[in-house]
């Protein structure tokens, strides 16, 4: 069973996921995006963005590489075997494109079990880092300008399910 | 590229539909490009150790990919401001072979004031349901 200790964590910010154009025509291709905005810096420039545009889930690959600071740490109790995908949820507030220095806060919101399944949903605030620091300011709390929230259910089931 | 006029779209409107194929160089393709090396995409053996009766598609690959009809007929892809979905069913990929999703997309919700439409997409195979209450809000 999941270990219900978890639930409430947060992360700190994680080290920086820069965003490249052949990542995103890579990712493209895999799910089939034919949109020229992933491929043509002139389509993606012509939509109006400074350069070549993430599909819609594109920042799973950001949310995952920060969930598994939690998912693989062994006192978190997840048999990665047994893991099904339960729900999925991605919400921009801009989309991602190519040339962001992506980092991501990580929160846990929920570990339940019930019988012999735990539910586990976490969530990524992703944020992109501004592109050149000047005199960093006292009050920015913000590690920047928030990108793209990423909410996601796992379910795991216990050794006899 | 030509963009939907929210002002003609009603609720219960079909935008489009189209079918995605996926064979298991698609399932290694997306595990590179994604990350996910987990080996119920890719090794049998493991995938029936766990339960499954054989290989399964990412459901993310899946997720990622019948969004595009929505993309597509929004005009730009950075009009998605939010997608969710539901894993319901896995959609099992055979070797050899394909396995085929058929994805519709209706208008559900069109809000003029905010100028965004949500279109729900039905996505199955073999006429059962593998994504449940997959919702993509566009701005138009």
């Amino acid at each position: 069973m999941a270990n219900a200790d978890f639930e409430g964590r947060v992360y700190p910010a994680d080290a920086p996921y820069s965003v490249g154009r052949e990542k995103i025509r890579e990712f493209a291709v895999a799910v089939g995006a034919k949109h020229p905005a992933h491929h043509e810096l002139v389509a993606a420039r012509g939509l109006g963005y400074p350069d070549l545009v993430a599909p819609p889930t594109f920042a799973v690959v950001v949310a995952q590489r920060t969930e598994s600071q939690y998912i693989s740490d062994p006192e978190a109790d997840i048999d990665f075997s047994r893991v099904v995908h339960a729900d999925e949820r991605f919400t921009h507030h801009r989309p991602i494109v190519a040339g962001d220095e992506l980092t991501t806060v990580l929160h846990v919101d929920r570990v339940v079990s019930r019988g012999m399944i735990s539910m586990v949903t976490t969530r990524c605030e992703i944020y992109a880092m501004p592109q050149q620091v000047e005199v960093p300011s006292p009050e920015a709390e913000s590690p920047g300008e928030h990108v793209a929230t990423v909410v996601s259910t796992l379910a795991i089931r216990g050794e006899d399910a | 590229m030509s963009r939907p006029d929210i002002a003609t779209l009603s609720v219960g409107d079909v935008i489009g539909s189209r079918t995605v194929t996926f064979d298991r160089a698609a399932l290694v393709r997306y595990a590179g490009a994604s990350g996910d090396l987990n080996p119920i995409h890719w090794n049998d053996k493991f995938a029936k150790s766990a339960g499954l009766p054989g290989v399964i598609a990412h459901g993310m690959l899946t997720m990622g990919s019948v969004v595009g009809l929505v993309e597509d007929w929004a005009g730009d892809p950075g009009a998605v401001v939010d997608y969710q979905t539901r894993f319901t069913k896995p959609v099992e990929v055979p070797n050899p072979g394909t396995a085929l999703i058929e994805v519709v997309g209706t208008v559900g919700v069109v809000d003029a004031e905010a100028g965004t439409v949500r279109v729900d997409l039905a996505v199955t195979v073999d006429g059962a349901k593998v994504l449940g209450r997959t919702q993509v809000l566009v701005r138009l």
